[in-house]
């Protein structure tokens, strides 16, 4: 990643320009060609430094006030099999392995489950539990009781 | 919010490809204009919906590193070190949660990945409180699909 790169994420990270060709509009913005800009996102695409470009929606404004963060204890030689199957499930926005601290912290599968009520996510870590099946062997969920602090990614150009 | 709306929310998740115009795709299946289209995403984000239409970016493959660290708080101390916590500006997000054992969760990234390390071990300076650091080892997925 250069410079150029760096810019444009700067120029981009807080959205894209809503015209029918916002490359067009950030490559002006940035004195570079549109086909510039959208060969180095497509490199940056590739590289997986960007995910996807995509609507990125506010769950709470769309009504999805209860967020759940599922953790679960899954033998560690089953984990890698069984994590993508969670993180496909259309309800989980985040999946990841994370280590386990015994004996306090046990679980080692994170799964952020987001549901219109707390009835609705509970409901929702069911599915979970039953596809997990034998391989769960405990699992909580943490719900925020407060948000302290959130900020977005904030790169520097 | 009407069904036009839902639609271009709920197809537009997934995310569509880097192209000179790339709200044709979205505006033919939807049988709308491209200016239909940008405009109600811009109503769509001025109205709170959608925070932002655009790229979504991974730090830890720009070079930077992010880790997931938990603390076990006495609940009369949850103001104090949050405060503490907050105050490194490489902390991103920090949420109090219902846990009996590990009750605030936060999120640190930086550019640089000894970076990560060193505000960890300045919180437990600070805090004086033990730092659960769960860097992901693996990731499944990430991205919302709200069904709308």
């Amino acid at each position: 990643m250069d410079a150029v790169d760096r810019r444009i994420i700067a120029a981009t990270q807080g959205g894209l320009p809503l015209v029918p060709e916002p490359y067009h509009q950030v490559a002006e913005e940035l004195g570079l060609t549109a086909d510039e800009v959208m060969d180095r996102m497509r490199r940056m695409r590739y590289a997986g430094a960007i995910r996807r470009i995509a609507a990125i929606p506010h769950h709470y404004a769309l009504g999805f006030k209860a967020n759940g963060m599922s953790v679960w204890d899954v033998p560690d030689g089953m984990v890698d099999e069984l994590g993508p199957a969670v993180g496909a499930l259309d309800f989980v926005s985040h999946s990841y392995r994370r280590p386990r601290h015994p004996p306090d912290w046990p679980y080692n599968l994170f799964a952020m489950v987001h549901g219109r009520s707390r009835g609705e996510v509970e409901e929702k870590v069911a599915v979970i539990a039953e596809l997990l099946g034998e391989a769960n062997r405990g699992h909580r969920i943490l719900y925020s009781t407060q948000v302290l602090k959130k900020t977005g990614l904030r790169l520097q150009a | 919010m009407d069904r036009v709306d839902r639609e271009l929310v709920n197809r537009l998740q997934d995310g569509i490809e880097i192209e000179q115009r790339p709200f044709a795709p979205i505006a033919r299946a939807l049988d709308i204009s491209e200016d239909e289209v940008v405009g109600r995403l811009e109503r769509l984000v001025e109205d709170g919906y959608l925070s932002r239409f655009g790229p979504l970016y991974n730090a830890d493959r720009m070079g930077g590193a992010v880790t997931l660290a938990a603390l076990a708080v006495p609940p009369e101390r949850m103001d104090e070190v949050a405060g503490l916590v907050n105050a490194h500006v490489e902390v991103s997000h920090n949420y109090a949660r219902d846990h009996d054992v590990l009750n605030m969760w936060f999120v640190v990234s930086a550019e640089a990945p000894d970076r990560v390390d060193e505000v960890l071990e300045a919180i437990e300076k600070e805090t004086g409180l033990a730092v659960y650091d769960m860097p992901k080892e693996r990731e499944y997925y990430i991205g919302l699909r709200l069904a709308l």
